[in-house]
């Protein structure tokens, strides 16, 4: 069997384990489950298989009060109770009524597409539970019209989670997981270069030993991570600043850390003059 | 030969069965490998592992599993290739295996074999699983490739086992104990929502679509309001013993009192072991009997008692002849526990002490309640077992 093998893009750089994971995940036809700490890329991984594979996306972010159902289709009928009252378009013809949903697009899409469950971790314990059988099968009844929709092309599907609730185990068997580990300073400094491609050497070590070392501060509730530092670097140098010391008076610091607490604990570490490590 | 790593997975808790044995033998089977032990790792840890908390027991296994020397792996080069040269052991391939292994030409095989051999840089405990089995394994000819260790093209040059070595996931094991924010996402199991009382909530949905269905005319459709149901006791044993624990238990307690979706939570302190009374503050003042407790919380709330269960024989046992329930009446520890454990539908034990320590006292208790770790992955079944059917062993 053929596939078409993912090996990044230009503005996405992987390790040779998450290629490993989406080729499994291609060449398997599973689902492939990406987690990792907020900000490392779950996100951007589906727009790059994407682009790589020249599909288009769907993106589907799930939110506390999605359903499986919102995924599908749903029946709008309020629109109906509408038009049946001010006789706008044919009521009697319920399927001008369905509309489809990101799962239930990308499913009736005549070409094969890269469909993005984002964050499935927000929405009820069982959600995941109820996709299952439609994941699996790739295809779904429309109860109102018993029409059935079938994928031709089974759509490349990837799910991130965020790793704060246990997903199902029914539906862990069904992915490949990969778990995108926070990247080391070499390959973060390639990550860097490519979203600042004339970022200036001494600056690009200061920041990221200053950044990692940041990362180390005890007590820190939500530790800075790459969108973070890649949007810091940003503000460095629309600010015209060319160099930067771990202290507390770190320029522009609210780009990396968000929470008052963690403002604290950052400063309570510099000034007890016990310095992170560098 | 993955077929014994995956027992080895297995021993080691990570939950593989047939399900994955069969995605990796259809991955191996195109090639998603790469023929190379790191491709190997790569794509049995996407297939096998379902959660970064077995990424570590993973890579454990896998280092134990693949580790090699290369003085044992040189003086099986002539045994492999002794098989390879013989046609009876051939027998037992498949067409394809076959066809697969004479694309070989045998003097390249043995060269490349020995330049392989010659770069493999990791330890070797276990004979002939390095080059042996993956030689006869069911990927005749792959089976090469998959002792090759790949030095250049790696990453970084890290082959797989020294990553695997590295251990760099055992941040994420969920065996060794809690921070707030897991236990706060493990409490987050334990609900229960229920609509029940006077129906005095418009139900906007089920009115839209029963006007629709009605064709236009409005019918309005009202519902009972959604609340959280669930209410939990939790007992925590304080002092002696439990003093190294306290940091966890503390954590635990607050993760359970921010927890918004109990109807409501109740906490009491112990020492060793309930008997008539329990406390209010954790330096064991203002007591509250527990029967009177017993009559305030009906059987339908959680009971989760926190102690290592560790106590002298005699304060589990220690009565005098005769006794009966009352605030003081001598009646010995474990029969309090029992009367608990029977009151209520659904307990729990959660044990700080790693389950080897479970003897003594603490076996004796854990025939009354079911008895938990308290780790991530205990508190987790504890938090099931509480959420499912009748709860008493």
């Amino acid at each position: 069997m053929e596939f078409r093998r993912f090996r990044g893009t230009d503005k996405y750089l992987t390790s040779s384990a998450l290629e490993s994971a989406v080729n499994c995940a291609l060449a398997l036809e599973r689902p492939l489950l990406v987690r990792g700490e907020p900000g490392t890329g779950k996100t951007l991984l589906a727009e790059a298989i994407a682009s790589a594979l020249g599909l288009r996306l769907i993106h589907w972010p799930v939110k506390s009060t999605t359903r499986a159902q919102d995924g599908l289709y749903v029946y709008d009928t309020v629109q109906r109770l509408y038009d049946s009252r001010f006789g706008d378009g044919d009521v009697k013809d319920i399927r001008r009524y369905i509309k489809h949903g990101p799962l239930g697009q990308a499913f009736a899409s005549r070409d094969r597409v890269v469909l993005l469950i984002d964050e499935v971790d927000k929405a009820d314990l069982e959600f995941p539970n109820d996709l299952l059988h439609e994941l699996d099968r790739m295809r779904f009844v429309v109860t109102e019209t018993g029409d059935e929709v079938i994928a031709r092309e089974r759509p490349v599907v990837v799910i991130t989670s965020n790793a704060e609730k246990e997903l199902p185990d029914a539906f862990l068997r069904r992915c490949v997981f990969h778990f995108i580990e926070f990247p080391e300073q070499d390959l973060m400094a390639r990550i860097v270069r490519v979203h600042h491609p004339d970022l200036d050497q001494k600056l690009l070590d200061q920041t990221l030993r200053a950044f990692y070392s940041l990362r180390d501060v005890d007590g820190l509730r939500k530790r800075p991570s790459t969108s973070e530092l890649i949007d810091w670097i940003a503000v460095l140098r629309r600010a015209g600043i060319a160099s930067v010391e771990l202290d507390a008076g770190m320029p522009f610091l609210g780009a990396l850390l968000k929470r008052e607490q963690d403002l604290l604990a950052f400063a309570e570490a510099t000034s007890r003059g016990r310095r992170p490590r560098a | 030969m993955f077929v014994p790593f995956l027992y080895e997975l297995r021993d080691r808790g990570v939950k593989v069965g047939a399900q994955e044995a069969l995605s990796l033998a259809q991955s191996l089977g195109l090639g998603l490998h790469r023929g190379t032990l790191d491709g190997f790792y790569e794509v049995a840890r996407a297939l096998c592992v379902h959660r970064e908390q077995d990424l570590d027991a993973f890579d454990r296994a896998f280092a134990h599993h693949f580790r090699g020397v290369p003085d044992d792996a040189l003086a099986l080069t002539d045994e492999l290739l002794e098989w390879l040269e013989q046609p009876a052991a051939k027998r037992r391939l498949t067409e394809l295996e076959r066809q697969l292994l004479e694309r070989i030409d045998l003097a390249e095989a043995r060269e490349r074999l020995r330049a392989r051999l010659a770069e493999q840089r990791e330890r070797h405990d276990r004979g002939n699983r390095w080059v042996g089995t993956a030689g006869t394994s069911p990927h005749g000819s792959g089976g090469i490739h998959l002792t090759g260790i790949k030095v250049g093209e790696a990453p970084g040059g890290r082959g797989a086992l020294e990553m695997a070595a590295e251990r760099r996931f055992r941040d994420l094991r969920s065996d060794v104990t809690l921070d707030t924010r897991q236990i706060e996402v493990a409490l987050r199991r334990l609900r229960a929502f229920v609509r029940e009382g006077a129906l005095d909530e418009l139900d906007v949905e089920a009115t839209i679509d029963k006007t629709a269905r009605n064709g236009g005319e409005l019918e309005i459709a009202m519902r009972p309001p959604r609340r959280s149901n669930l209410r939990v006791l939790l007992l925590l044993d304080v002092g002696g013993s439990m003093d190294p624990h306290a940091h966890v238990c503390e954590r635990l307690f607050s993760a359970a009192s921010r927890a918004t979706h109990f109807r409501e939570l109740r906490t009491y302190y112990f020492h060793n072991c309930v008997y008539g009374r329990v406390y209010e503050s954790a330096a064991l003042i203002r007591g509250v009997p527990v029967l009177q407790l017993l009559q305030d919380c009906d059987p339908s709330w959680r009971l989760i008692v926190v102690g290592d269960a560790l106590m002298s024989p005699w304060e589990l046992q220690s009565s005098g002849s005769r006794w009966s329930f009352g605030d003081d009446s001598g009646a010995p520890g474990i029969a309090w526990l029992a009367h608990l454990a029977q009151h209520f539908l659904h307990s729990a034990w959660l044990n700080p002490e790693p389950a080897v320590a479970w003897y003594g006292t603490a076996e004796v208790i854990r025939r009354v309640f079911p008895m938990y770790r308290l780790t991530q992955d205990g508190l987790l079944e504890a938090v099931q077992h509480l959420m499912r059917g009748g709860g008493r062993l």
